[in-house]
């Protein structure tokens, strides 16, 4: 090798960390809680996933940004036509953190252990499809198919949640596959991750991925004491801003701050239709009544909610499905009307009187009711207020009552005993067929009149076939068109009514380098194993 | 000393005649939401600016005020008559009621208040209007809270049912009826009078706390606590000065009582 060459060869890995990997380069942002679990497979709350989104190496991975499935330790992937099984092509020469080699025999345990109905595993219960067991079997040292005991809709898109465990690896969990490791765990103080040396993922110019060192979850509770920690320096981004501090970032450090657009979260209100509820009757036909709960949404100001509660932003819903969702948004479905005038004529046409600035029902009832929402959230106490100065333009008196969650939560899933109740859903999955628990009106969280024997209404039954339709084939377009006809469905009958879609807020420190935050978890930080740390100041 | 007790008297009577004419002094209605304008800053219309929603605080302000120093002193009232009744019954008649009341006061302390409170708002009925809705919170807050002035009144009804007075009625002829009317009641007046003042501020303070949980006084009428809930952002700091009114006034407020309680005390 002569001199040249030396220098060169000496050069440019120096090039390169000192462009990317720098020696000791750390991410530091906060994390809520310790998680609950280092199991992957356990993971069922926040803190896990994040643990795990940034340790655990998949077959799959989900692009959060054009939310299509990547081959990841899986090269290439094929569900077969009955929908019942998936078979993998596996990436070679891949090692685990440890040095332990990856092979189809891992796949095949992670299942095996996954499925194991003694460890209970949430991420489990989604490949759940019927009473006989699950089956892996090998065709070479880089090939597996798995079996269901039946079809599964959207099979593919659940390996973004598995995290593939090591079979022979000593340390068991703690052998990872993912851009990082877990080095160290303190609770109640941080974790400490470190990068992965045998990561099998490389850049365009052939440099191992991840460029940061190391990445430091400090646990936080206090948001105030973030946005404190982050105006300090001390850590690198908050992941998931509300609208307030925001601004607050947008005025003080403008760089920093990140409008990711809409989010999937929604806000919305429903009435309590419950037939048994411990509420007077009369006040049950008005909330059954379509006219009345659509007379109720068009007199909602959507559009003065997301410019004055969530200051600018929040976009006003249109569906139960966020236009977040590239795939299942039906974007034929008109915007909400606000329409007072409108509102009247359709109580009058279900007997409703205007008199004196009051609105009385046909037999002269008074039409006055509470919404219940929890104690404690700004956004959500603020929407009440300002939906309660809407209803009165319609000679609706609204009671706004806060509760503390449990007490909430008792009343809606319990004992009945609410009217109408505010609340939002935070939705992490992009498939309608997450939200059966919600739709299908046999469930539990059907909020508004769960666990009917038999559907109450017809276009509950319709809802019902819609949904198990889309969960039973596996033609895209017929579940599309399924989903979109329950969107239409729940447009008109109302039992949800939308308020806004929030837009997915952070703030990022310019340090961090090719951060791109997009409106799916994990926001920021979802493309780790291509952010680097820069120094001072520049752009993202 | 004097000017400073007399200065918290004048206050306590320029807040009180404030609250009283809120409906004069207000510029707007404390519920209208101006929804141009929410969080401006102070201006001809809105002297001292607009909340979050839109709403005039000077207004919010001025019926905050009227709600948390009338409702305060009338949970401050209904404890002290629990405390003169359980307390005084307790002192005067002592033995096995005097053991159980003692067992109760222990037992009402010793109780988180705040999440008793939670439970019990939890348990009421949801359709109340918002007067309603605030009355019920201070007379919980006036039912929960009789336990520490109970145990000053019985401690001091104990000591004049054993006084060289009560034995010296007693000798005359004073019954157990005529003994409490005529003798213990009169003399425990100044510790009752004393434990309503200090229960004032103490009240004033636990409805604050109440709001500052979303827990409070229900939308859209104000309070002091539900408008402390705009320091909540830290952003507020400096933001907005005018939001730290309310702050200010229940410091006021709540330092004018005890001044004023001083000559209470040295009465007492």
């Amino acid at each position: 090798m002569n001199l040249r060459v030396r220098l060169a060869a000496l050069l440019i890995p120096l090039a390169a960390l000192s462009a990317f990997g720098q020696p000791g380069s750390q991410l530091r942002f906060c994390i809520r809680t310790d998680p609950k679990t280092l199991n992957p497979l356990m993971v069922i709350d926040d803190a896990g996933q994040t643990v795990r989104y940034l340790t655990g190496g998949v077959l799959l991975r989900l692009n959060r940004k054009t939310q299509q499935l990547e081959p990841a330790l899986a090269t290439a992937w094929k569900v077969s036509s009955n929908g019942r099984t998936i078979t993998f092509t596996l990436r070679a020469n891949v090692y685990f953190s440890d040095g332990t080699p990856f092979s189809a025999g891992d796949v095949a345990y992670t299942m095996e252990r996954l499925m194991d109905p003694a460890l209970h595993s949430p991420v489990g219960d989604s490949f759940r499809a019927g009473a006989d067991k699950v089956r892996a079997q090998m065709l070479g040292k880089n090939k597996i198919a798995i079996t269901f005991p039946a079809a599964i809709v959207g099979l593919d898109k659940l390996f973004d949640q598995v995290a593939i465990l090591s079979a022979t690896s000593p340390r068991k969990e703690m052998a990872a596959l993912g851009p990082y490791y877990l080095s160290e765990n303190k609770p109640g103080a941080y974790i400490l991750l470190r990068r992965n040396p045998n990561y099998w993922k490389h850049d365009a110019a052939g440099r191992a991925l991840p460029y940061i060192e190391s990445i430091r979850l400090d646990i936080q509770q206090n948001r105030e004491i973030e946005m404190l920690r982050l105006m300090r320096g001390e850590i690198q981004f908050i992941n998931s801003l509300d609208a307030d501090n925001y601004d607050v970032v947008k005025a003080r450090a403008p760089e920093m701050a990140v409008d990711a657009g809409v989010g999937l979260d929604s806000e919305q209100i429903w009435f309590n239709q419950v037939a048994s509820a411990p509420i007077a009757a009369y006040e049950k036909a008005w909330f059954t009544s379509t006219r009345f709960r659509q007379a109720i949404s068009e007199s909602i100001n959507r559009a003065d909610l997301a410019r004055i509660v969530y200051r600018g932003h929040a976009q006003p819903a249109a569906s139960w499905i966020s236009p977040a969702n590239k795939v299942w948004f039906d974007r034929h479905l008109p915007p909400y009307r606000y329409d007072p005038n409108g509102a009247l004529a359709l109580l009058e046409q279900e007997g409703f009187r205007l008199k004196n600035g009051r609105l009385r029902d046909r037999a002269g009832h008074v039409v006055e009711f509470s919404v219940m929402t929890n104690a404690g959230n700004r956004s959500r106490e603020r929407m009440a207020a300002m939906i309660q100065q809407d209803l009165a333009r319609i000679g609706v008196k609204l009671n706004v009552v806060t509760l503390d969650f449990p007490s909430l939560i008792e009343r809606i899933t319990r004992t009945f005993n609410y009217e109408a109740c505010l609340l939002g859903f935070v939705n992490d999955d992009l498939d309608p067929d997450a939200q059966m628990t919600v739709w299908l009106s046999s469930a539990e969280n059907h909020q508004w009149n769960p666990s009917q024997k038999t559907p109450a209404t017809a276009w509950e039954a319709e809802i019902d076939r819609l949904m198990r339709l889309q969960a039973s084939t596996l033609d895209v377009r017929k579940r599309k068109q399924a989903v979109d006809r329950v969107q239409e469905i729940v447009r008109e009958q109302e039992p949800f009514i939308y308020l806004v879609n929030k837009e997915a807020l952070a703030a990022v420190s310019p340090q961090v380098r090719n951060a791109d935050p997009v409106a799916l978890q994990p926001q920021v930080y979802w493309n780790i194993d291509t952010l680097w740390m820069g120094s001072g100041g520049g752009k993202r | 000393m004097k000017k400073t007790r007399a200065a918290a008297i004048v206050f306590l009577m320029l807040m009180g005649c404030a609250c009283l004419l809120a409906g004069y002094l207000a510029p707007a209605s404390y519920a209208e939401q101006f929804r141009e304008i929410p969080n401006a800053s102070c201006s001809r219309q809105h002297w001292l600016g607009t909340d979050d929603l839109g709403r005039d605080r000077l207004s919010r302000v001025l019926y905050g005020t009227r709600v948390s120093l009338l409702l305060a002193p009338a949970a401050a009232l209904l404890t002290t008559l629990l405390a003169g009744v359980i307390g005084g019954a307790a002192g005067f008649l002592g033995g096995w009621l005097e053991e159980a009341v003692k067992a109760a006061i222990d037992l009402v302390l010793s109780m988180p208040w705040l999440f008793l409170l939670i439970t019990v708002r939890a348990l009421l009925p949801l359709n109340v209007p918002p007067l309603t809705s605030v009355t019920i919170t201070f007379a919980l807050l006036g039912c929960l809270g009789w336990a520490g002035a109970a145990r000053v009144v019985d401690a001091d009804a104990k000591a004049l049912a054993h006084s060289e007075m009560a034995l010296l009625a007693r000798a005359s002829g004073s019954g157990g009826m005529r003994l409490l009317w005529r003798h213990i009641l009169p003399n425990l007046k100044p510790v009752l009078q004393a434990q309503f003042w200090v229960s004032i501020p103490v009240f004033i303070l636990a409805e604050a706390n109440l709001s500052l949980l979303g827990l409070g006084v229900a939308e859209p009428l104000p309070s002091w606590g539900s408008l402390l809930r705009e320091l909540e952002n830290y952003s507020a700091l400096t933001a907005q000065p005018v939001q730290w009114i309310p702050l200010a006034l229940l410091v006021l407020t709540v330092g004018s009582f005890q001044l004023a309680l001083n000559r209470e005390e040295d009465w007492a």
